[in-house]
């Protein structure tokens, strides 16, 4: 018999704590998809995704009700779209974006990344097709999610790509403001942009990826903030040892999941990615496990430090209960989908430069963030360009998704319904980067020895 | 294949009987079955094997879940592969 403790312990994670998967997201090439006839090209793309992930909602269903895993989210990611339409005369993409919305709709599944382009050394003409098309792409489609990867550790920082993607951002804000300004929730600016992401908004299936795959997302902040809160007294050393054994546990769920998707959909196995994921519902919070370790608020003095021990002890519990670890892997900090990050917003404990300052040591970077929607688009572009740095020099993945408030000011409240929940309107730095970000060109690749 | 069926709430009498009946009608075989109590909470925690079950598996995890709901309790049919993976290494 297996040991009541354990079994208790399981079942205690997942109705008291938020244990759950919270995402099945398959992979999906769409490079033998490409043609010069869009409409034959989005054919063949449509009648891929549906042959390919039709069977991926119910699976993701069966296994999560055999095994008593909420498994959340079933999603599909496909090759960057930029890559694929690029093949076209016709260069509207928008029709690419459609079919996918469509293809989701079709299949059930709850959001479909890889309307993207990588263009971190410079643009093909697809890649700025499909950018300039974005804001279109994301008010016209309900399930697509869009990313743009504008440098990375080896090519440096395309400017010129930062720029341009201040402003896309304002105008996706701009072309949803009946929704709630959704947009951008569903745009994100990556630098170093991983290939095997299994977490929307961000998920695109990289051009190094086989045919197709599975990779799954785990998650469980409150699991972590339970086990810290049986240990009060702790010193750190115990308190990075008690978040290893219980991300090992966490991550060891997340890999039985992915290996039984992968076999009854007879997909190859791609990775686990090792997260911490909140939710804004309550006992979900990356926020609140900060707060357990002894800070006031999130975004005290400390927080950074805090964040460093959590992200570092995910990965090292993590790494060893799956034999194949990737995509974002870490702690992610999305203000409106974590309720501690909400409530350290609002009563002012929270800034974007803290945040700023978090993402240089955990997962991700400037998520879900409502900035006033008067934010010129200099602004938006000078935010994106420090974020990238973080992550050009930290051989990291950073990136920027911030949503402009349109019509809204700072300390308002911008809601957009559902998992994407609210967030309080953050201030913003109004001194201009207006010259530094029309000078566009490159930023040059950092040194990768004398570190310092 | 063997499956762990656990049952959570308050006390009553009857319970084990009747998680037992939806066992039997399912061709599913009791192996095991252990009570504690924790944060004063009730569980019984049974050890099952499946191999001859007569309805799909997610099936009679519905079975328990209308139990459940019925009686007031929380109940969970989980594989047990599951619980080995997570605290096993």
């Amino acid at each position: 018999m297996i040991d009541t403790r354990d079994i208790l312990e399981t079942i205690q994670m997942i109705d008291n704590e938020n244990l759950d998967v919270r995402t099945i997201t398959m992979g999906i090439s769409l490079l033998d998809c490409i043609d010069s006839d869009p409409d034959r090209a989005c054919d063949k793309i449509y009648d891929k995704i549906c042959r390919y992930a039709g069977n991926l909602v119910k699976t993701g269903e069966d296994i999560s009700k055999e095994y008593g895993i909420p498994i959340i989210h079933k999603r599909v990611a496909v090759t960057p779209i930029a890559l694929v339409a690029g093949a076209c005369q016709d260069r509207d993409p928008v029709r690419f974006a459609k079919t996918l919305d469509r293809a989701a709709e079709a299949i059930g599944v709850n959001l479909i990344g890889g309307y993207s382009a990588l263009v971190h050394k410079g643009f093909a003409p697809g890649d700025y097709a499909l950018i300039e098309s974005i804001p279109r792409a994301l008010a016209e489609t309900k399930y697509v999610c869009s990313s743009v990867n504008v440098g990375t550790t080896k090519a440096g920082i395309n400017m010129d790509a930062v720029k341009k993607m201040g402003q896309i951002v304002l105008k996706t804000a701009e072309a949803t403001v009946d929704q709630g300004c959704i947009g951008p929730s569903k745009l994100v600016v990556f630098c170093n942009a991983p290939e095997d992401n299994p977490f929307m908004a961000g998920a695109m299936h990289g051009i190094g990826e086989p045919d197709c795959v599975i990779n799954v997302g785990v998650s469980g902040p409150g699991v972590v903030r339970a086990a810290l809160k049986k240990c009060p007294d702790g010193d750190l050393s115990e308190v990075a040892d008690i978040i290893k054994k219980t991300a090992f546990k966490i991550t060891r769920m997340g890999q039985l999941v992915a290996q039984e998707a992968s076999r009854r959909l007879c997909v190859p196995f791609g990775i686990v990615d090792l997260s911490l994921a909140p939710t804004p519902a309550v006992g979900d919070s990356v926020a609140h496990i900060l707060e357990e370790m002894g800070l006031e608020s999130c975004g005290a003095h400390g927080t950074t430090a805090c964040l460093a021990l959590l992200n570092d002890a995910v990965k090292k519990g993590g790494i060893m209960a799956s034999s194949h670890v990737g995509g974002l892997s870490g702690a992610f900090i999305p203000v409106s989908e974590d309720a501690g990050m909400i409530d350290a917003a609002k009563c002012g404990a929270l800034s974007i430069t803290k945040l700023e300052a978090m993402t240089s040591v955990c997962s991700v970077g400037l998520d879900m963030i409502a900035i006033p929607g008067d934010t010129p688009p200099e602004i938006i572009s000078a935010i994106i360009a420090d974020e990238a740095a973080i992550g050009m020099v930290n051989t990291k993945t950073t990136a920027v998704r911030v949503i402009p408030a349109i019509g809204k000011k700072a300390g308002d409240d911008l809601n957009f319904g559902g998992l994407f929940g609210h967030s309080p309107v953050m201030e913003v730095n109004r001194w201009s980067p207006k010259k530094f970000i029309d000078r566009g060109g490159r930023l040059p690749a950092p040194m990768q020895s004398l570190k310092n | 294949m063997r499956a762990v069926i656990t049952v959570l709430g308050k006390d009553m009498v009857g319970i084990l009987a009747k998680v037992s009946a939806i066992c039997a009608d399912n061709s599913v075989n009791v192996m095991d079955v252990t009570q504690s109590v924790m944060q004063d909470l009730f569980a019984m925690i049974m050890l099952v094997d499946i191999s001859n079950i007569k309805i799909p598996f997610s099936q009679l995890a519905d079975r328990f879940s209308e139990l459940g709901e019925k009686e007031g309790l929380t109940i969970h049919v989980m594989h047990e592969e599951i619980f080995n993976s997570m605290h096993k290494i």
